[in-house]
């Protein structure tokens, strides 16, 4: 088990190691460095002099190689650097100023997505061609073919411009809240669902639970004991992911809601060629959902007894 | 002569027939018909939009500006005074040609590679798999934005980076199949009985990839669809003076108060054209894998 562990860890490093220098090397082959798209935004040159002072004084002037070693060498003890677009900010400050929002709106979509994805999921392996199941398969076949900005579209014309009940961006109030979080739910509430709904279906034909009706228990015992302990463990393998794939924000919700969360700043810093903030926020998107799948993993050996993660010789 | 023509008609015929067993099959399901004749009528609006669009879709009309939909403009104008309805048949065609064209160029690089890793075994396949670990570990729409951000945008990147990261997939599928195939008897008795490996994996393999392969890429094309209306939106996968659905409600999606037409609509036609698209695949897969029906019936 230890030796499992320690591997997984290794591979983590290995993983942000690689994807590190192929986000460095992706991002030096765009033409342009930070201070181009600064000049393209404010509509006015700056001149080469000055561009190589402020080039040598964000150490872009030395061979990609360096820049990438000393990358490394501050990122070991989490100092990212300034940001390039608001000079007076490091990555770390930043991240931890705007990291709250896409906390919030992340968890507030996971309890939301869990509550109907999972419920609408039992409902319908429950009582089969209910009118929970249509229902389900309504909602997951909305949630798959329509994507988020769509959606958010959509709501923010029904229920801000036509309705006029809730405002059309922005993050202050609970009212504020409902459009993104309803926006941000649709992939999630579809994974839920679909994965729901059969692993209930599969717990339901097991032979324990035949047994179990043969025995003339009741069908909520045998709902409660029996099916809901089986067919739910295995969620956990797709919540983890899907949790941590969440609280990381979202750059479609965030930046049409104008939630000023991670997503939000990721995408800006893209457009501005800001190299520390699309560094530090690669890495730590990568590093949370490598962790999440470690995790869980774990997590599930540990649920369900008939999982083994060490190879059995 | 005659006896010419018949042997020549034999193996056209079966195929025939099997075609027109998985016609039926999918005409029984009605929605799959619906989205198909959807499909069709959008591919001919998008093939014809330089004869059918009433207006020049990158020329504006400055008198017109901001008009909401009305007799003249039926879906209205944006802020430059182009024909919304115009710019919406534009984009068919970039929605429907990335995610046609994608799938194609992602079948021609992933099937070899999969085939040739699950072939050859060893060391090639061992450095093959690790390339897909890494890739995938990357999330997909991270990893898309840096590409297309490196790439600069548009149409022949988009494809580029597409193809880049969609490969993974149907390598990885057509890699599990050839592995699995590879320990069946009849493939071992071919073997036994000397046959090549091209030999083997035309005459066994290919044929048995192929239904998975088939579903994988009409599952792929509204996927495609839908990243490059993502990627449109975020600005960096079609640039601006053409029209791409998603790229429109990027654009405009900050003047919804006012303005709600120009998001609404290319919204709208998104949303039926990839149900459409799902609908359909969703109606080959179930008309050609036997063994699906049985277990979606549950």
């Amino acid at each position: 088990m230890l030796r499992y562990i320690l591997s997984r860890i290794a591979g983590l490093f290995g993983v942000l190691f690689i994807v590190s220098v192929m986000t460095f090397a992706l991002m030096h082959t765009v033409p342009g460095g930070p201070f181009d798209a600064l000049a393209l935004e404010k509509q006015q040159m700056i001149p080469e002099n000055i561009k190589r002072q402020l080039n040598e004084k964000y150490g872009l002037d030395a061979p990609v190689w360096k820049q990438y070693l000393l990358f490394v060498k501050n990122a070991a003890s989490f100092d990212f650097g300034y940001s390039i677009m608001y000079p007076n900010r490091t990555v770390v400050g930043i991240f931890k100023e705007q990291w709250t929002y896409s906390l919030q709106l992340g968890l507030l979509t996971f309890v939301f997505s869990s509550l109907v994805g999972v419920g609408l999921g039992i409902a319908a392996a429950v009582k089969p061609n209910s009118v929970f199941d249509y229902l389900g398969t309504g909602v997951s076949i909305f949630c798959l073919v329509v994507p988020g900005f769509v959606f958010a579209i959509l709501l923010q014309v029904v229920f801000s411009v036509w309705l006029g009940w809730l405002p059309t961006g922005g993050w202050s109030t609970p009212r504020h809240w409902i459009m993104p979080v309803l926006a941000n739910s649709l992939a999630p509430i579809l994974v839920l669902q679909r994965y729901t709904r059969a692993s209930m279906a599969d717990a339901m034909r097991a032979n324990y639970v035949r047994t179990a009706r043969a025995k003339g228990l009741s069908r909520a015992r045998i709902m409660f004991v029996h099916v809901f302990k089986n067919a739910l463990t295995p969620l956990l393998t797709v919540g983890g992911p899907l949790a941590a794939g969440l609280i990381v924000g979202s750059f479609f919700v965030e930046s049409i809601f104008r939630i000023p969360g991670i997503g939000f700043y990721f995408v800006t810093a893209i457009g501005s060629r800001d190299y520390p903030m699309i560094m530090a926020t690669t890495l730590v998107w990568t590093l949370i959902i490598s962790l999440a799948y470690f995790i869980t993993d774990l997590l599930y050996a540990l649920a369900d007894p008939r999982v083994s993660l060490v190879k059995e010789e | 002569m005659v006896t010419e023509a018949t042997i020549e008609n034999i193996p056209a015929s079966p195929k025939m027939q099997k075609f027109m067993r998985f016609w039926r099959r999918f005409a029984r399901n009605r929605l799959a018909v619906v989205a198909l004749v959807f499909i069709v009528f959008e591919i001919i609006l998008a093939v014809f939009a330089p004869y059918l669009a009433p207006y020049n879709p990158y020329k504006g009309d400055f008198l017109a500006t901001w008009e909401t939909p009305n007799r003249l403009h039926w879906l209205g104008t944006d802020d430059l005074g182009r024909d919304v309805f115009s710019r919406l048949l534009y984009g068919a065609r970039i929605s429907i040609s990335v995610g046609v064209l994608s799938q194609i160029s992602i079948a021609l690089i992933g099937i070899p590679i999969g085939a040739i890793a699950g072939l050859k075994g060893g060391w090639l396949d061992y450095i093959v798999m690790r390339l897909i670990d890494i890739l995938s570990s990357l999330p997909t729409i991270l990893f898309y934005i840096l590409l297309m951000v490196a790439l600069g945008a548009g149409f022949r990147n988009l494809l580029i980076a597409m193809t880049l990261t969609g490969w993974i997939g149907i390598a990885r599928l057509v890699r599990g199949q050839v592995l699995s195939l590879k320990k069946t008897d009849y493939v071992r008795a071919s073997r036994a009985m000397g046959a090549g490996t091209w030999y083997i994996f035309r005459k066994h393999i290919l044929r048995n990839v192929m239904t998975p392969i088939i579903v994988s890429i009409a599952l792929g094309i509204p996927g495609a669809m839908f990243a490059e209306a993502g990627l449109s939106f975020l600005g960096v996968g079609i640039p601006a003076p053409q029209a791409s659905w998603g790229q429109m409600i990027g654009m405009y999606q900050g003047y919804i108060r006012t303005a709600w037409h120009l998001t609404l609509f290319p919204a709208v036609i998104l949303a039926l054209t990839m149900l459409a698209w799902f609908l359909f695949a969703d109606g080959i897969r179930d008309a050609l894998d036997v063994s699906s029906n049985s277990s979606n019936a549950d």
